[in-house]
């Protein structure tokens, strides 16, 4: 199943996909349990699966909808509670736009 | 009033209905059992002393004024620190949410409160409940209160200490592959994963949202029924909780099952079982045969147990599982970003990506990284058909081999674990044989099934045994009627640990 090798490369850019950053030590070990866990997960290849509906859900529901009513919500005050930085009641972050990422 | 402690919380609700015991003294009693013990066992993230007192002494002047008694009025309980609370922290024992104050209560947390529950605090586990062994937590080891030296399961394990150390009478825990029942297995209690639907996850920090379900941790199978009838229900903030009448299971439970059929999982008997286990689940089949049930040999070949040439442990369930589990965790966990709440990293950051980046990596231990990585490969650009849909169809396989088998039986008999509680350590260097762990529990949630252990006695080391049986979907009622009769005739049921006696 795997068409391309685990390597620091493919391990960096996941981790860019996943938003976490990591110092090339910890790439190189992630690496190697990654490498060993999808050739483990890679045993599902052995299966027969053509012509199988895929099962994302446990449940035979759909589109569970809610009455379109006002109701209680939490005020900007709890919401931003948590925050670890605030300006007034917005969340704060660095400068987004222009960002070389 | 020691003996307090060895009353299941239906006996000491019932204590304190009657008045012969008041919900200030049972408090009392278990924080204190918490303070002699808990420094050893380390099942508490944190402990609420002061609210439990407080909610104690209220419950009793309302008991004296005559007031109507709830279905768990006075019973201490604990919760597992990833269900929210609007008191307190819940950090699911993760540095990314070390000093998280929820803004509101789980509907969980709110259905116990209704039934006068007294919650005495928020138990350790897993990283946002991603393990086996409960050693995967920012906060603390947790010990296994029959072997110190021993994990008590995972990721529920401070639950399963909690009850297993007499430190709460039943808890709360979630199980997303294995959660509830493995714990449970190892330290010796019953734990019970209610049907995917049954019990509302509103509240609970959400992992692997197709498969996460919450249930009870209790001393016996009554204390399940009781709990299970206060947490189920539909809930109108959870759009898969189900809108299904919940049953009386406690009113249910001592009628045993007439025509009964029990299914042996042929797949699940192999060599790789502990043989102590094995006999375990041997006896529990002779004992529903005495019982006059039919006994019948189902087939799950897509959850079959394989055991590989270096003596590791394989199933397809299992691969399954680490891919659909790690694809729904990689979404849920993205919304920690260190803006809205919990862990920011304190170092200046030049934008916005690493911002994010750098909190995640601060604030994520080793295995959650893990699976956020895994998860985050499976479901990318050129690999989502070969890893997270083939998953999805292997998921389709194993429900219908699940179907299949409830065609020719009402529940299936099998081990919860592959073996008993291992030493702390032991699997920590070595992550896919952690989650071999799950072996025997993992598909009950790709399949959407209850399932729920209980304790079969000790090994002759000392440590608990345990069987599972799993029920046909919203077969609590039948789940936890056979479960009674097992735990009836086997009367292994309440086991102490040497370190309460």
């Amino acid at each position: 199943m795997t068409e391309k090798k685990i390597d620091s490369e493919l391990i960096r850019h996941i981790a860019l996909l996943a938003r976490i950053e990591m110092t090339d030590e910890q790439a190189d070990a992630l690496g190697r349990q990654f490498a060993e866990i999808v050739a483990y997960v890679d045993k599902l290849g052995e299966l027969d699966t053509d012509g199988v509906e895929p099962m994302a859900h446990a449940l035979d529901v759909c589109n569970v909808l809610a009455d379109d009513l006002p109701g209680e919500s939490l005020s900007s005050e709890q919401a931003l509670a948590n925050a670890p930085a605030r300006d007034g009641d917005f969340f704060e972050v660095p400068k987004v736009i222009g960002d070389s990422q | 009033m020691s003996d307090i402690l060895n009353l299941s919380a239906l006996e000491l609700r019932d204590a304190i209905a009657s008045g012969e015991v008041s919900a200030i003294e049972a408090v009392r009693v278990y924080l204190d059992a918490i303070e002699s013990l808990d420094k050893e066992v380390c099942a508490y993230n944190e402990i609420f002393a002061e609210r439990a007192i407080q909610q104690a002494e209220e419950i009793d002047k309302k008991r004296s004024a005559g007031e109507a008694i709830g279905t768990l009025t006075g019973v201490p309980v604990a919760l597992k620190d990833n269900i929210c609370t609007s008191f307190g922290l819940t950090s699911c024992s993760s540095k990314i949410l070390g000093n998280f104050h929820a803004p509101y209560d789980a509907t969980v947390a709110g259905k116990l409160a209704s039934a006068g529950a007294i919650v005495l605090g928020k138990t350790n586990m897993d990283e946002f409940a991603m393990g086996s062994s409960t050693e995967n937590s920012a906060r603390q080891t947790t010990r296994n209160p029959w072997d110190t030296s021993r994990v008590p399961g995972g990721s529920s394990g401070g639950s399963a200490a909690a009850v297993a150390g007499r430190m709460c009478a039943a808890a709360i825990g979630s199980d997303t592959g294995g959660s509830i029942r493995q714990p449970a297995a190892f330290c010796g209690c019953v734990g019970l994963k209610p049907t995917y639907g049954r019990v509302s996850r509103y509240g609970l920090v959400a992992f692997g949202s197709s498969l996460d379900q919450i249930g009870p941790l209790s001393r016996d199978v009554a204390d399940a029924a009781m709990m299970l009838g206060v947490l189920a229900g539909h809930d109108s903030r959870d759009s898969t909780s189900v809108d299904k009448p919940v049953p009386d299971y406690l009113a249910s439970l001592d009628k045993p099952i007439e025509n009964l059929r029990v299914g042996l999982v042929k797949e699940f008997h192999s060599e790789s079982l502990d043989a102590e286990i094995r006999a375990a689940v041997d006896k529990a089949a002779e004992i529903y045969r005495d019982a006059g049930a039919k006994i019948v040999e189902v087939s799950l070949p897509h959850s079959r147990v394989d055991i590989d040439a270096d003596g590791q442990l394989s199933s397809y369930a299992v691969a399954c599982y680490y891919l659909v589990a790690t694809a729904e965790a990689s979404s849920n966990l993205a919304r920690y970003d260190g803006v809205h709440y919990g862990h920011r990293t304190a170092e200046k950051v030049g934008g916005i990506v690493e911002l994010y980046s750098r909190s995640r990596a601060e604030g994520f231990g080793d295995e959650v990284k893990r699976r956020i990585m895994l998860g985050t490969y499976a479901l990318s650009s050129g690999y989502y058909d070969a890893y997270y849909l083939k998953a999805l169809k292997v998921r389709r396989l194993i429900k219908n081999d699940f179907d299949a088998a409830f065609g020719k039986c009402d529940v299936l008999l099998c081990p919860t674990a592959p073996e008993t509680a291992f030493k702390i350590g032991a699997k920590t260097a070595d992550p896919l044989t952690m989650y071999m762990s799950d072996i025997y529990t993992i598909s009950a949630n790709l399949a959407g099934i209850p399932g729920i252990s209980i304790p079969a006695g000790l090994s002759e080391s000392g440590l608990p045994l345990a069987i599972q049986l799993l029920g046909n979907v919203f077969g609590e009622e039948t789940l936890l009627r056979a479960a009674r009769m097992y735990e009836k005739a086997n009367g292994a049921t309440r086991l102490k640990p040497e370190m309460v006696k």
